[in-house]
This record gives C-alpha cells, sequence and structure tokens, in this order.
C-alpha cells in the first residue's frame, strides 16, 4: 500500500463518516456543515487521483454553491440552534435499505467491471486540458445531451415559478399575489 | 535541499504579505476616507497625522472580553471567524508577484482553486449570523448567502473569459499571455468581475448584509474582541484578494512600463494598491443599495455583460486564430 492509497482511505473515511453525520445529526444546520465537510473531503479524493480540475470545480459549485443555497433555504423556513425533536423520518429503514442497495450494486458493478485491475495514477492525467480534450472530443454527444437536459429544467423551473405565464396556476387568485 | 528552502522561504513570503498587507490597506481606508469626508477622529493618534490609529484599535481589540451569547451554537459560533480568513491566505498562495516562479504554487487551474476557495469564505460569515442565535445576524447571514449566490455567477463568468483570451487556467499562464490590447478587449469583463468581487466582500455599496441602520451588525452583531477583528480582518483581505485576482487576470500582473522582470513585484503591488484605493473611494462615495437593486443589478446587468463578454472573447479568439 503507498501513501497515496492510504492518503484515499483516510478521506474517504472522513466523507462516509461526514456524510452519515449528515443524516443523524440531530440538528438542522450541522448537518448542511457536515455536507460541507464529506464534499470537501470527496474534492481530497479527486485531488489524490491527479483530476485537480473535478476537484476544484467540485469545491467551487457543491461547496460554494449548493451548500450556500442549502443553508439559505434553512435560514429562511426554520434554524433551530440546538436539537430538534421532529427530525426522524419514520421512513428511516427504507432509506437505509435503498442507500445499502445502491452501494451494494455500485461496488458490485465496479468490483465485476474491473476487477482487480491496475491503473498507474500519473500527474497530470486529470487536468483541465486533458479533461476539456476528452469531453469536446470523445465525449461530445452525450454532453450535449445533458446540456439539453439542463436546459430543459432550467426551462421548467421558469416556468413553475412564473405565474404569469401559461398554465392553470396563472389564473389561480392566490398563486398570482404570491408571484412577483 | 534547495528545492525545500525555496519552497519554506516562499510560504514565509505569503504569510508575511497576509499579515502585513491587510493592515496596510485598514491603514489606508483609515486615512482615505478620513480626508475624503472630515473625519478628524482618525487623524490624532501617535501626533503625526494619527499613524498609530491602527495600533491602537488592535489594542483595544485584543483588550476585550470574549464574549459567547448564551443561546448560541458554541462550536459554530467560535469556529466562523476562522473559516471566513483562512481561505484568502490559500488563495493568496497562487497569487503570481513576478515572472519566472515567482508565485508559492503554481497550480494548473490556479483560477478555479482562487474562486473555489474564496467562495468558501462566505461560508464563514453565514455560519456566523446562524450561530449567534439574534434575529438580526440570522438576517444578516440570509443576505449574505442570497448575495453570493446572485454574484458568483457573472464572477465566474467574467473570470472564464480571461482565461478564455489567455487560454490557460493558471494564473501565472495568464499574465504570461498578457498583452496591452486585453485592456480594451476585456475591459466589460473586469469591470463585472470587480463589481461582482466587491459584493461578495460586502463592501460599501453592496453592505445590505451587515447594513448597520437596519440590522446592526449583520453576522457580526454578537462578536467582540478579536474574533471580531478577526472579521475586520478577513474583509481587508478579501479586498488584498481581489485587487490581487483583478490585476492577474484583467491588468497584466506584473507587467509595467519597464525592467517587468526585475521590478515585476512592485508593479503588482502598484496595481493592487491602486484598486485597493478605489475600492475605499467607492465605500466613502456610494450609497448602501436595497436588496431588489442588488438582485437587479446582478441578474439583470451583470449577467448578460459578462455573457456578452464571454461571446465577444470567443469570436475574437476564433477570428484571430
Amino acid at each position: 500500500m503507498t501513501g497515496q492509497d492510504l492518503v484515499l482511505l483516510l478521506l474517504g473515511a472522513v466523507a462516509v463518516g461526514a456524510g452519515v453525520l449528515v443524516v443523524t445529526t440531530r440538528q438542522l444546520v450541522h448537518a448542511a456543515l457536515w455536507l460541507v465537510v464529506s464534499l470537501g473531503a470527496l474534492a481530497g479524493s479527486y485531488l489524490v487521483l491527479t483530476a485537480e480540475f473535478v476537484a476544484w470545480v467540485q469545491v467551487l459549485i457543491y461547496v460554494g454553491a449548493v451548500v450556500v443555497l442549502l443553508l439559505f433555504g434553512i435560514m429562511l423556513t426554520r434554524a433551530p440552534i440546538g436539537a430538534s425533536a421532529d427530525l426522524d423520518s419514520g421512513n428511516r429503514w427504507a432509506a437505509l435499505a435503498v442507500a445499502l442497495g445502491t452501494a451494494a450494486v455500485l461496488v458490485t458493478v465496479t468490483v465485476m467491471g474491473f476487477g482487480s485491475a491496475r491503473k498507474p495514477v500519473e500527474a497530470g492525467g486529470g487536468s483541465a486540458e486533458a479533461l476539456g480534450a476528452s469531453v469536446f472530443r470523445t465525449w461530445v454527444l452525450p454532453f450535449e445531451v445533458l446540456s439539453v437536459l439542463l436546459l430543459a429544467a432550467l426551462v421548467g423551473a421558469i416556468v413553475l415559478s412564473r405565474t404569469d405565464v401559461g398554465g392553470r396556476a396563472g389564473r389561480d387568485g392566490r398563486a398570482g399575489e404570491e408571484g412577483g | 535541499m534547495p528545492d525545500l528552502l525555496v519552497i519554506v522561504l516562499k510560504l514565509l513570503a505569503v504569510a508575511a504579505g497576509f499579515a502585513v498587507l491587510p493592515l496596510l490597506i485598514g491603514q489606508a481606508e483609515h486615512k482615505v476616507m478620513a480626508h475624503m469626508q472630515g473625519r478628524l477622529g482618525p487623524m490624532y493618534a501617535g501626533a503625526f497625522h494619527g499613524w498609530a490609529q491602527l495600533v491602537a484599535d488592535g489594542v483595544k481589540f485584543a483588550q476585550k472580553e470574549d464574549v459567547v451569547p448564551a443561546a448560541a451554537d458554541r462550536r459554530i459560533f467560535k469556529l466562523a471567524p476562522g473559516v471566513a480568513l483562512v481561505p484568502y491566505l490559500l488563495v493568496l498562495l497562487v497569487v503570481p508577484v513576478g515572472p519566472h516562479g515567482q508565485v508559492a504554487l503554481d497550480l494548473g487551474p490556479g483560477l478555479f482553486f482562487a474562486l473555489a476557495v474564496m467562495g468558501v469564505g462566505v461560508i464563514g460569515a453565514i455560519m456566523a449570523g446562524w450561530s449567534s442565535a439574534n434575529k438580526y445576524a440570522l438576517l444578516g447571514g440570509m443576505r449574505v448567502a442570497a448575495q453570493l449566490m446572485s454574484y458568483e455567477l457573472p464572477m465566474v463568468f467574467a473570470a472564464s473569459s480571461a482565461a478564455m483570451a489567455a487560454g490557460t487556467l493558471s494564473l501565472s499562464g495568464i499574465v504570461e499571455e498578457w498583452h496591452w490590447w486585453w485592456l480594451p478587449w476585456q475591459a466589460v469583463g473586469a469591470a463585472v468581475f470587480f463589481v461582482a468581487g466587491l459584493a461578495e466582500l460586502r463592501r460599501p455599496p453592496f453592505d445590505m448584509p451587515v447594513a448597520d441602520s437596519e440590522i446592526i451588525f449583520g453576522p457580526y452583531t454578537e462578536y467582540g474582541g478579536l474574533r471580531f477583528a478577526f472579521f475586520l480582518l478577513a474583509e481587508y483581505a478579501g479586498i488584498l484578494v481581489l485587487c490581487a485576482l483583478t490585476t492577474v487576470l484583467f491588468l497584466g500582473g506584473w507587467r509595467g512600463p519597464f525592467l517587468d522582470t526585475e521590478l515585476g513585484w512592485l508593479w503588482t503591488l502598484v496595481k493592487v494598491f491602486a484598486l485597493a484605493f478605489v475600492v475605499i473611494w467607492v465605500r466613502v462615495s456610494y450609497p448602501r443599495m436595497r436588496e431588489d437593486q442588488l438582485q437587479r443589478l446582478a441578474w439583470a446587468w451583470l449577467v448578460p455583460l459578462s455573457l456578452a463578454q464571454l461571446a465577444l472573447t470567443g469570436a475574437v479568439r476564433v477570428l484571430a486564430a
């Protein structure tokens, strides 16, 4: 086991541990902050695998934007200091089963697909140049399909939030008052 | 072992810069504001021109009692000033001050590193706002979050324009590629980057989150003594980082009229401090923007302008190639 493997394992442990804390902590805002730790450890794992561009974009998008949006949403609705008694969902056993099932499927697929195959990690393999070249040459079609999907989501969000264009919500008096 | 020595020396230089330059900006703010607004207060301490005002402020902060509100979330409350301050120190690591490797850490995607880490600093202010258990602090924290979400996008777009123009994400690489005709070509991007950066630092006229006439001091209301001083230091370090990034991306970094190689660090510092002067100047001359004006400026002006700049940069690159 090399030093790289060790660091990757440690970062993975931090990511999983913080992820478990996200769903088990009884304090709502602490859950969002543990998510920062988990996502940060994930970015660290990318760094160890030399995917530096992905790592920093992960921090920029997930820590800098998504978690801030989550915190904003929590603070806008309710953000009590201290433990909340009603955070436990009745579905937690079902959720645990789904989580374990997903993990089992992913691990099985990875092991069956790659087995004990090894690929040396080389510096620059995940640089912005290498990534850009493969995304815009080899994988340009999936990339474009994804961008159409995102565009559809954007248009959907605009339609949902604007009550003055089309749809039954626009003619509904109360929905019209809330918009604006 | 000379490599190790070089690394240690570079880290020491960055630490020294981080310790000294934000204080210089703070001192400049005292003096510039005093002159522009006829404020007599900061002109007395230590006799000549009130040079000891900053020292006196420091002594005052260090003497104050360290209070944590009873209802606060103690751990998060104590952690927040560090989360606000440390990211700016990390950004300074990748800012080139001169040619030929005069940078502590020459990262390939250095631009994305700087933007990503700056975004983390804002979480410190949000943590402070929430953990203080004070409704004004909570309102301030929410305003910080809303402001970050609207201004992060134009800032990243404008920075991407400089990266596209240079064809690299490395900050030293961008300065290497810089030519004087970038000034008119990237002017819109530079303005958008600087304005969005001011908003991300919550500097006037974008200081809704700390509007003292409405919500006392926003997220920092419950802080006092050294922890409060850390937040102030984070603000000045933020100004330093924003001005340094604007210099590197849009103003040619260490390039100057003569002796680029020998005096590169001086040109960088001159540009950084000229921009810092503009930051202070804007503070004393513009009234605070209202929340709806803030959001309108971001979404109706800065985002379209930065997209237009990106399109222009792309078109010129393709036509010139």
